[in-house]
């Protein structure tokens, strides 16, 4: 139980938010209105894919240094959750945007290198889908996993702040300082991402510990 | 003088005593009802929402934590 102190925080978290985040006041915006309640929702995607990509990619290059098979399950569902994330993140984002801007897609550099990135990940899935031998297949799905990440976070946050764009947090927006000034929002957001972010890691956690029992079920029927 | 004041006390006693709920009423206000448990049909309703969407999150996590265990004693058959 005291290992596990942290899936409690993760209830306690997302109850709050999802409390909290509908009844805590936020400031009155127009065109926005209520919808900056998403700030809750949409954007701790964002970072939770991050962080378990980020994740993903430390599990890869400990397995290029050490193989393993733990390793590269551990790297594989870390990935997969991000992905899960990622996607939606860009559902919830497209949902926000045909309220807000008109359109649910519009070929704005944040959201367009969002969805490159997404495509890039989805390679990695096909690309490891493709090998049969097992340990071919977690050597090149590593190295692929290592680049597409050094390819993807450039998409996600760097290249859009460089040219003009809708999206807060682009186009030399400030991500939060408009919303973020406000210290009930401050309240929410924070532990709102720390909750979702933590649910992405128990996730991965869950999905690799029942690859690991597959794989350990698979040697046993072998022997 | 004092002794008509003395005989009206009655009649004073008993328009104050009629009078007394519609001071009440009066300062309550006009779309006054019975006290009902209104908390979830406040603002728009939108506490039923959060309700809703608080039973779909407990329900999630809860499936989550027995996922959870379940691959746990799975973890502790196949450790023998």
């Amino acid at each position: 139980m005291k290992k596990n102190w942290w899936k409690a925080l993760t209830v306690v978290l997302l109850l709050y938010v999802a409390v909290a985040g509908l009844l805590m006041p936020v400031p009155r915006l127009a065109i926005l209105n209520e919808t900056i309640r998403n700030l809750y929702f949409h954007v701790p995607m964002w970072f939770g894919m991050t962080f378990i990509l980020v994740a993903s990619v430390v599990y890869s290059v400990r397995y290029l240094r050490n193989p393993s098979v733990e390793l590269d399950i551990r790297s594989h569902e870390a990935a997969r959750t991000g992905i899960l994330m990622g996607c939606v993140g860009l559902a919830t984002g497209s949902i926000w945007a045909k309220y807000t801007w008109g359109t649910w897609w519009t070929n704005d550099p944040k959201l367009n290198g969002a969805a490159i990135a997404m495509l890039i990940y989805g390679a990695y899935l096909v690309l490891r889908s493709s090998f049969t031998d097992e340990q071919q297949r977690a050597r090149v799905s590593a190295i692929y996993n290592i680049f597409a990440f050094a390819t993807a976070m450039p998409l996600f946050y760097i290249l859009p702040r460089l040219t003009d764009s809708l999206h807060p947090g682009a186009g030399g927006n400030p991500a939060f300082a408009r919303y973020d000034l406000d210290n009930d929002m401050r309240l929410v957001f924070y532990p709102a991402v720390i909750g979702w972010t933590l649910l992405a890691f128990w996730l991965a956690q869950v999905a690799s510990r029942i690859a690991l029992l597959k794989q350990k079920v698979y040697e046993k029927q072998l022997v | 003088m004092r002794n008509s004041l003395s005989k009206l006390r009655p009649a004073f006693l008993l328009l104050l005593a009629l009078l007394l709920p519609v001071v009440h009423a009066a300062a309550q206000s006009a779309a006054d009802t019975p006290e009902m448990a209104d908390a979830l049909r406040h603002d728009g309703k939108i506490y039923v929402v959060v309700a809703v969407i608080t039973v779909v999150l407990a329900g999630l996590l809860a499936l989550l934590v027995s996922l959870d265990r379940k691959v746990s004693r799975l973890e502790r058959e196949l450790k023998d």
